[in-house]
């Protein structure tokens, strides 16, 4: 499979990534390249195999839910890029 | 003044317990030795010399008053800058988190410090762990101590090069395809990448959450030993570490191997493997044999599968992981933007270095709608036929010896393509995908240059790998590292 420069497009808007025009195209060589070497899977014979998510199946082991001390909010806000009165500034999300 | 720099982790205890040398000298020593060799190496994105100053002389007033002391009392130890320490900072070396500042301790930092090791910088790396030379750095390119012209590997290169330039006695790296183990081989160092879920990852900046370990570098087997004790075991902050024991890996060093069943599997001599790194095996495998060790062919058949399972895999999970930064809650944030998406948008494209798009576009595009059964489901697949692979070879012998890397350290003007780059992990990237320890050894040194052999266990069996380490490194004999003052 090859990508073409609409698919990289598009997959630059869902990654939230934007590219020059030369990027884009330096981007499309090289993630066709490695592409092109991952295709080698397809010899493997995978008809029956359960995929393996993590090495250790099951639950890992899990502690008690309860409350315990964590961030200040002078800590949380410690290396937001911008804040105020303790809290985070963003743009108008609502609205538009 | 006495030079402690040369001194393993295992002497500096021993010698601050009893008094025969303080902390606060070791530390002095070190970051003399750090000012007079790190304009040729750059390991260091930053140092603490205060605070470790101050934490010496702490350990220092413990010593005098006869408090009881932690097991790597007054060892200088440095963090790879992605692991996070309170009040130090820590960015992946990373402009898009250049300046961030750590508001709480890692686990593995925490642990470092409640042994009473003292933490001195941290060190540089591949941008977010992506890399195998440690040149996607923001900040600066990180040399090898034994040829300044050449690459210390990555992505833990400045962890390397620190312990060869003996600029810290031990140092942490992570390795999710072989950013331990193969800078290790590179540097001549130790390099120890333990099982999946032995060691928590609280704090360490995710990249592929189901590959990722923290382990040491070290000069010695018995120093990662000491340090596997320390920063292994169960975490309330982790949910993938196993509640298993954790042995004194220093017990397992006893330097007899007799009898121990050692794999050889024949898909690891690959055409196109360079001549130094055979011979480096090879000569390991006679070695192991005059120590009474068997040394049994076997196979892994789906090893040549690895890298492409990997580059799929890795880039999916590091796509999620990476979703986070959005110049929001911290991290760099981009100053033109219109509204809030392009505010992502013009951040996250401002703050990530090349590789690190490049991961995450391949990661974004293979978990896309469409492709995703077709890479991630069927790499997955094919992850889990590696890992069954292991587990019937493991039914014959006790560890797996291969070589480490392909090569030595290449030169830093060696200009790469992704894909070539990629294959630097061809030997490394099985044991992560299979969830296994992994130890590099410095072997030998040819034309100039170290060339590590990789030992490969059981899961959770790092004492059986440390054993077969220990005896080889005792075999092989005194191991010098570059002086440069």
């Amino acid at each position: 499979m090859s990508l073409t420069r609409e698919e990289v497009l598009k997959v630059a808007k869902l990654a939230r990534l934007e590219f020059k025009d030369e990027e884009i195209q330096k981007f499309q060589i090289q993630l066709n390249d490695i592409l092109g070497y991952i295709d080698i899977l397809d010899e493997v014979d995978t008809d029956g195999v359960e995929p393996l998510i993590q090495v250790n199946e099951g639950l890992g082991k899990l502690r008690e839910d309860e409350i315990r001390k964590s961030f200040t909010v002078e800590e949380a806000l410690k290396n937001a890029p911008q804040s105020e009165a303790d809290t985070i500034i963003v743009p108008k999300v609502v609205g538009e | 003044m006495d030079r402690f720099y040369k001194l393993t982790a295992f002497e500096i205890k021993e010698k601050i317990s009893t008094g025969e040398i303080k902390a606060v000298d070791v530390i002095a020593d070190i970051f003399d030795r750090i000012e007079k060799t790190e304009s040729k190496i750059d390991s260091f994105v930053s140092l603490r010399k205060e605070g470790a100053l101050e934490d010496a002389k702490n350990i220092d007033e413990k010593v005098a008053k006869g408090e009881a002391l932690g097991a790597l009392a007054g060892v200088p130890v440095a963090l790879k800058d992605n692991m996070v320490s309170y009040n130090d900072p820590s960015s992946s070396c990373s402009k898009i988190l250049d300046g961030y500042i750590g508001v709480y301790d890692a686990t593995v930092a925490k642990k470092i410090k409640e042994s009473d090791a003292i933490i001195i910088g941290k060190t540089n790396m591949d941008q977010f762990a992506m890399g195998s030379s440690t040149v996607t750095s923001c900040y600066k390119k990180t040399k090898n101590p034994w040829d300044l012209e050449r690459v210390p590997g990555g992505s833990s290169g400045g962890s390397a090069s620190a312990v060869a330039a003996q600029q810290a006695i031990i140092t942490l790296g992570s390795d999710t395809g072989g950013s331990i183990r193969q800078p290790a081989s590179f540097c001549g160092t130790v390099g120890l990448k333990p099982t999946y879920g032995r060691v928590s990852r609280y704090g360490l900046m995710a990249f592929a959450s189901s590959l990722d370990q923290i382990g040491p570098f070290t000069k010695t087997v018995k120093d990662a030993a000491l340090c596997m004790n320390v920063i292994s075991g169960s975490d309330d902050y982790d949910s993938t570490v196993q509640d298993v024991e954790v042995p004194d890996y220093t017990k397992f060093l006893t330097g007899d191997v007799r009898g121990m069943k050692i794999g050889v599997p024949k898909e690891y001599f690959v055409e196109g493997m360079k001549p130094e790194v055979e011979k480096a095996v090879r000569d390991a495998m006679v070695k192991f044999q005059e120590m009474g060790a068997e040394i049994v062919d076997i196979s892994l058949p789906h090893t040549k599968y690895g890298v492409s399972a990997y580059y799929i895999i890795a880039p999916a999970e590091a796509s999620s992981n990476l979703a986070r930064f959005d110049g929001v809650r911290y991290g760099h944030r981009s100053e033109n933007y219109k509204g809030v998406e392009d505010l992502y948008v013009k951040s996250r494209s401002e703050g990530f270095g090349d590789e690190v798009k490049r991961r995450i576009m391949m990661g974004t595009y293979v978990l896309s709608a469409g492709f995703y059964d077709a890479y991630y489901k069927k790499a997955q697949k094919v992850r889990r036929l590696m890992k069954e692979d292991f587990e019937k070879a493991f039914e014959k012998v006790d560890i797996i010896l291969t070589p480490t890397a392909p090569s030595a350290a290449f030169r830093l003007d060696d200009e790469k393509t992704p894909l070539e780059m990629y294959l630097e992990d061809v030997f490394t990237i099985p044991v992560n995908m299979a969830g296994l320890p992994g130890i590099s050894v410095p072997a030998e040194i040819v034309n100039d240059l170290p060339v590590g052999i990789q030992l490969v266990g059981k899961p959770f069996g790092e004492g059986d790998i440390l054993k077969a380490a220990d005896a080889f490194e005792k075999a092989r004999g005194e191991w010098n590292f570059p002086e440069f003052e």
